[in-house]
């Protein structure tokens, strides 16, 4: 029975990383950029909930909105302020662009809100559903996170596969300059990515801090890095890796935690990384880009 | 004597690298014994040399070598420890300061290259972004392991365990201690020592680069199909010079460790990393003097900026920005060069004008 319970948390650990990860996986398709500030647009994303329900008193909901829609409106601004000018230049300028907004962010955060750690109530609300006699208890937050995620999944599939928005997205990131030519407005098309992965990481900053009640100026960013990690193992740039690379690390996660040892988990699941990738070398839903001479 | 004018482009570059460094330490030097360097700057003084020799090291993969590595500080940890932990022997053996300095730098260096090799081999098989990530990986595994690590010393030897805190020492003393670190450490490292250590791997680096391995390297990076059909062995150089890289990690860490009383395993993490990054990112891929200045600036500027306190690491965020954008955006940098051009050319008009006179 604890395997099932562990098998369940680990589910929705890794439901909040393939959210978080499928920001990533979706910036990086398009706009060939790793955006490292993502992790911090989570924390800013808590922050703005958990003030909206604390301070002023909101339903969850409408925070949980609150938060989606400042994210959203922040991730735009980031584009546009750092990462537009930026567009033609080396990929490592870039990165470094998107490291010091990250700072920046991080900083922010720090001055406005102190490095005090908050509190988070979460906005599901604590029961547990009990099963088999209350031998198995899983929490409401979980069961939320799991649902949420696929609904998430399968609506970003429709907007990618269905839409004309995704039509748009999927020829950016196959070819800009032929996406160019089509007639398709590359600028908005990445600013519409943006504007997706930054709501997204609103509500994976809710859910994560739902589950983990411990909100400080740097609670985004080892949940980013492992996201991001997770998206890589999956194959960056494409949003079922993102979903199956988050759930396994989850999931692997909880289970190193719990059967071989708390203090080493994260190298654990870093160590399953490298051997996957040195196994696949392009993720495990990556396409392999087969160079022609 | 040649004349400096005369020397061919990649010599000139070394000559004026050295000349730097050299410059740097002298006028430091003469303004130490004056007594006007605060002790802020005064404290800063060996990490400068660590993160120096750090920033040179790693522009060796991601400059020379083309690899995008973001887990650098996983083998100045290495080396750290290691170092620290051979500094202890040797205080044991009753060795002198400078011996015990020299061979615990030597034990990070030896230590960091083969830990280097070990992750190379698996890590150089992959590209791009997907080698950027498994360096982050054991970077952070390492960092893991440092955090679990107990290691003791006592008459009869070294004591090493992990995760538990059981040793099985009746007398001796903890030199390593999990999560706590490292306490009670000797101060070894010197301001000459760390000029003398960035000499050496600046030296190694420009001989390196000017060599067949350096050559293939290089060429590697610029057109990795050709340089296979022309039957050169990619990998053993790539390795090479990877694992010349880690090993000056090494010795970076034992020197930043050893200028310190306590040492934590989490000090060298991705943030660290990401710092050598930069440096190396703003000095310049592939270029050393680019890489020192930016290390020196970068690691003085948030002390500098002490004066605004709070607002100071923000502060740091925004020039990192700013610089990245006026360097790498072109209609900032049209503005940047023009402003730049003026400014010489009022220079030059002086000067010609003094000729003419």
């Amino acid at each position: 029975m604890s395997f099932l319970s562990y098998l369940i948390n680990g589910i929705s650990l890794g439901s909040i990383y393939a959210i978080i990860a499928l920001g990533y996986t979706m910036v990086y398709g398009i706009a060939k950029m790793l955006n490292f500030a993502h992790g911090d647009v989570i924390m800013v994303g808590a922050y703005v909930c958990f003030f909206a329900v604390t301070r002023f008193s909101l339903p969850p909901v409408v925070g949980v909105l609150l938060a989606m829609v400042v994210c959203t409106l922040l991730g735009m601004l980031i584009e546009r302020l750092a990462y537009k000018p930026l567009r033609s230049a080396p990929s490592l300028a870039v990165l470094i662009t998107a490291i010091g907004m990250s700072y920046f962010l991080q900083n922010s955060a720090q001055l406005l809100w102190t490095s005090n750690p908050k509190v988070f109530s979460s906005v599901v609300g604590n029961g547990a559903l009990k099963l088999f006699d209350g031998q198995l208890s899983i929490s409401y937050v979980t069961i939320v996170t799991i649902i949420i995620c696929f609904a998430i999944i399968a609506l970003l599939l429709f907007i990618v596969q269905n839409t004309k928005m995704g039509k748009a997205m999927r020829a950016c990131s196959e070819d800009k300059g032929a996406a160019m030519l089509m007639g398709i407005n590359v600028n908005t098309t990445i600013s519409f990515t943006f504007a997706i992965g930054s709501a997204l990481a609103a509500i994976a900053g809710v859910l994560l801090c739902s589950a983990y009640p411990t909100l400080m100026p740097t609670t985004g960013s080892l949940p980013g890095i492992k996201a991001f990690t997770a998206a890589v193992f999956g194959g960056i740039g494409s949003i079922p890796g993102a979903f199956l690379g988050g759930i396994l690390l989850g999931v692997i996660e909880i289970f190193a935690k719990a059967y071989i040892s708390t203090q080493l988990s994260d190298a654990i699941v870093f160590a399953v990384l490298i051997l996957v990738l040195v196994i696949k070398p392009t993720g495990l839903l990556g396409h392999e880009i087969h160079e022609k001479v | 004597m040649t004349k400096y004018k005369n020397l061919s482009s990649p010599t000139k570059n070394m000559v004026s690298t050295f000349a730097l460094v050299i410059g740097l330490f002298l006028i430091l030097q003469i303004l130490l014994l004056t007594g006007s360097v605060s002790s802020l700057v005064k404290g800063q003084l060996v990490p400068i040399c660590a993160y120096i020799v750090m920033a040179v090291s790693l522009n060796l993969t991601v400059g020379i070598l083309g690899e995008l590595s973001l887990g650098h500080a996983g083998f100045m940890s290495v080396g750290a420890f290691s170092g620290v932990v051979m500094s202890s022997v040797l205080k044991q053996a009753g060795a002198s300061d400078g011996l015990r300095l020299f061979v615990s730098i030597l034990t990070g260096c030896v230590f960091g290259a083969i830990v280097g090799f070990l992750i190379g081999i698996p890590v150089l098989r992959l590209k791009g972004d997907y080698l950027a990530i498994v360096t982050l990986a054991f970077g952070e595994i390492i960092k893991s392991i440092m955090n679990n690590l107990y290691i003791g010393l006592d008459a009869s030897g070294l004591h090493v365990n992990m995760l538990k805190d059981n040793l099985n020492m009746t007398d001796g003393r903890v030199i390593i201690s999990g999560p706590m670190g490292v306490s009670g450490n000797d101060k070894l490292s010197t301001f000459f020592a760390g000029f003398l250590l960035i000499l050496f791997c600046l030296f190694v680096i420009f001989n390196f680069v000017d060599s067949r391995a350096g050559r293939a390297v290089a060429a590697q990076r610029d057109n990795y199909i050709a340089t296979e059909s022309v039957g050169i062995n990619v990998t053993k150089y790539k390795l090479t010079a990877f694992t010349i890289s880690a090993g000056m990690a090494g010795m970076a860490g034992t020197l930043f460790a050893l200028n310190y009383s306590t040492v934590v395993a989490s000090k060298f993490d991705f943030n660290t990393s990401i710092l050598v990054l930069v440096f190396v990112v703003l000095g310049g891929l592939g270029n050393m003097k680019g890489s020192i200045l930016a290390a020196i600036v970068l690691t003085l500027l948030p002390e500098l900026l002490r004066a605004f306190s709070t607002y100071r690491m923000l502060l740091y965020a925004i020039v990192l920005i700013l610089i990245m954008l006026i360097t790498n955006n072109p209609e900032m940098k049209h503005v940047v060069d023009t402003v730049l051009s003026r400014i010489k050319g009022l220079f030059r008009r002086r000067k010609g004008g003094a000729v003419n006179d």
